[in-house]
């Protein structure tokens, strides 16, 4: 991963205290959940399907309007932001979908700049003039990211690898200080979700910035996580190094043992 | 022995319900003098009609050629108007994306506009602005903005909301995630709502002529009134040219904008 474009905005700190989401009064999906990731370097959070992991990552976005709690970005707690100053702290933040979630019917070289929208005028992004220091940079990931050929072609023309890739590109246009990725390997075979897994722990290290995945897949986690956080039932129940991963751990997360065999 | 098992269940209500549509039927047909002698003492009186309009004549060709022209004029004018007021309202209209407070009032709006034939509209814009051309383009417009503003909020309603996710999670403005999140997914459908649009607008401005509101309408009216069948027959034959003339060139603008959408899939 040499010759990326470096990030020009440095990463920023994430802390999150007490956060807690009632999608239905009463029933807490995350259990005032406390987490700090700072400076670069790979976060994988596992755990069981519905116990709050998508919702995490909704919330430091704001996707997910949280409950009650903190969430600290770059030392500002970002909960109570609305209007410009929420959008402000979004685009800031790239995400990575699990289902690619790239507007179908645009280029390739236009899902790219939508990671600029946060910084263009209505009136300009509809006329596609974006800044050309912006395009540079879009053509320069595609390359980095292999996909300079398909530039223009339509991104529901694209395999769902290759779909993934120009998700990650357009998250790293906006030059986050965050990434996030919600299972962005979920839908994909063993060797492209290596692939996709790769790409997105370089990119982080090249823009020094933090990346936190959502991730199912416990033996991906272990390889390219630098730290795993393991949840259960809305809390955080094991927060450490990849290599202290054992199967009494994965016991708590997951619960059971004949699935360990 | 046992009775077979009968594998559906009979479906009373349905049957019944058949047997009073048909109960109706007979009814109303007995009522309005529905019948085959009628019918063909009505024939009669066609077959002369008929010969009276062979040949074609076109009697006053300044007429024909003004009144299309002037239909042709409307059509154009009420679908751009109609189609440019469509599009925020059918955008309020539409539930994903707007709160229930924007979205019931354009919704009701739009229901107020397809509720009536555009003839009425058209004979109520005659009495509120007079006769001529203004009248027809006023009630064009009227129904080009229940029928796209109708399609076009259901288009943004079945939507993938997780593109427009994507690009809010960008720090988008509101007017880019329209723009860039939206307006892909539903270009290409209201292409062909505008299009079929012209088509019905072409159609009926060849219509609103007939309560005064300009047109070739008003030319066919008169020629019914004076008994100039032939004259009518060639208005006809005229009305039925321009039609078909806009249903290609609208069939065009289909082909250039959503069909070469098709062709960049490959």
């Amino acid at each position: 991963m040499t010759g990326a474009p470096a990030s020009t905005a440095p990463a920023a700190a994430l802390s999150i205290r007490g956060l807690s989401k009632e999608y239905v009064r009463g029933q807490r999906v995350l259990a005032g959940l406390d987490l700090d990731v700072a400076g670069a370097g790979l976060t994988a959070v596992i755990g069981p399907s519905g116990t709050g992991k998508s919702t995490l990552l909704r919330c430091i976005n704001r996707l997910v309007e949280p409950t009650t709690g903190q969430i600290l970005f770059g030392g500002r707690d970002i909960v109570p932001l609305r209007g410009r100053a929420l959008r402000e702290a979004r685009r800031e933040i790239g995400m990575v979908f699990q289902e690619y979630n790239l507007v179908e019917r645009l280029t390739v070289m236009e899902n790219l700049l939508c990671g600029r929208l946060g910084y263009t005028s209505a009136f300009r992004a509809w006329l596609r003039r974006f800044e050309p220091a912006d395009i540079e940079r879009a053509w320069a990931l595609l390359e980095q990211v292999g996909l300079a050929d398909f530039a223009n072609r339509r991104a529901d023309a694209l395999s769902g690898g290759q779909r993934q890739r120009v998700g990650i590109a357009r998250a790293v246009m906006q030059q986050p200080r965050l990434l996030l990725a919600d299972e962005p390997t979920s839908s994909l075979d063993p060797r492209t979700s290596v692939e996709i897994m790769e790409l997105m722990r370089g990119l982080g290290r090249s823009h020094a910035i933090p990346v936190i995945v959502n991730m199912h897949d416990v033996d991906l986690a272990r390889r390219f996580a630098d730290r795993i956080v393991g949840m259960s039932g809305g809390s955080i129940v094991y927060d450490g190094p990849a290599a202290d991963l054992g199967d009494d751990v994965l016991r708590r997360i997951y619960g059971g043992t004949s699935w360990l065999q | 022995m046992a009775e077979p098992r009968a594998a559906l269940k009979a479906n009373w209500l349905a049957r019944a319900g058949w047997l009073l549509l048909a109960a109706y039927v007979v009814y109303a047909a007995s009522r309005l003098d529905f019948s085959l002698a009628r019918f063909s003492t009505g024939l009669d009186n066609g077959a002369r009609f008929l010969a009276r309009m062979l040949p074609p004549r076109i009697a006053q060709p300044d007429s024909l050629v003004n009144g299309l022209a002037e239909s042709l004029e409307i059509a154009v004018l009420a679908s751009f108007a109609g189609v440019l007021l469509a599009l925020p309202l059918g955008l309020l209209a539409a539930r994903n994306l707007m709160p229930a407070w924007a979205s019931w009032p354009a919704r009701a709006v739009i229901a107020a506009a397809r509720s009536f034939h555009p003839v009425i509209v058209a004979i109520v814009f005659v009495k509120a602005v007079g006769f001529g051309a203004l009248a027809g383009i006023c009630a064009l417009v009227v129904a080009s903005i229940g029928f796209i503003g109708k399609l076009f909020a259901e288009a943004i309603e079945e939507i993938s909301l997780k593109q427009v996710e994507a690009v809010r999670a960008t720090g988008a403005s509101f007017a880019n995630v329209i723009v860039y999140g939206v307006v892909p997914q539903v270009f290409s459908r209201f292409i062909g709502f505008a299009s079929y649009q012209f088509d019905s607008n072409l159609r009926n401005s060849t219509m609103v002529g007939i309560v005064g509101a300009g047109g070739i309408g008003g030319t066919l009216f008169s020629a019914f009134q004076r008994f100039d069948y032939d004259f009518v027959a060639a208005i006809l034959l005229a009305i039925i040219a321009t039609i078909m003339v806009g249903e290609v060139i609208a069939g065009w603008v289909r082909r250039v904008f959503v069909e070469r959408g098709r062709v960049d899939e490959e």
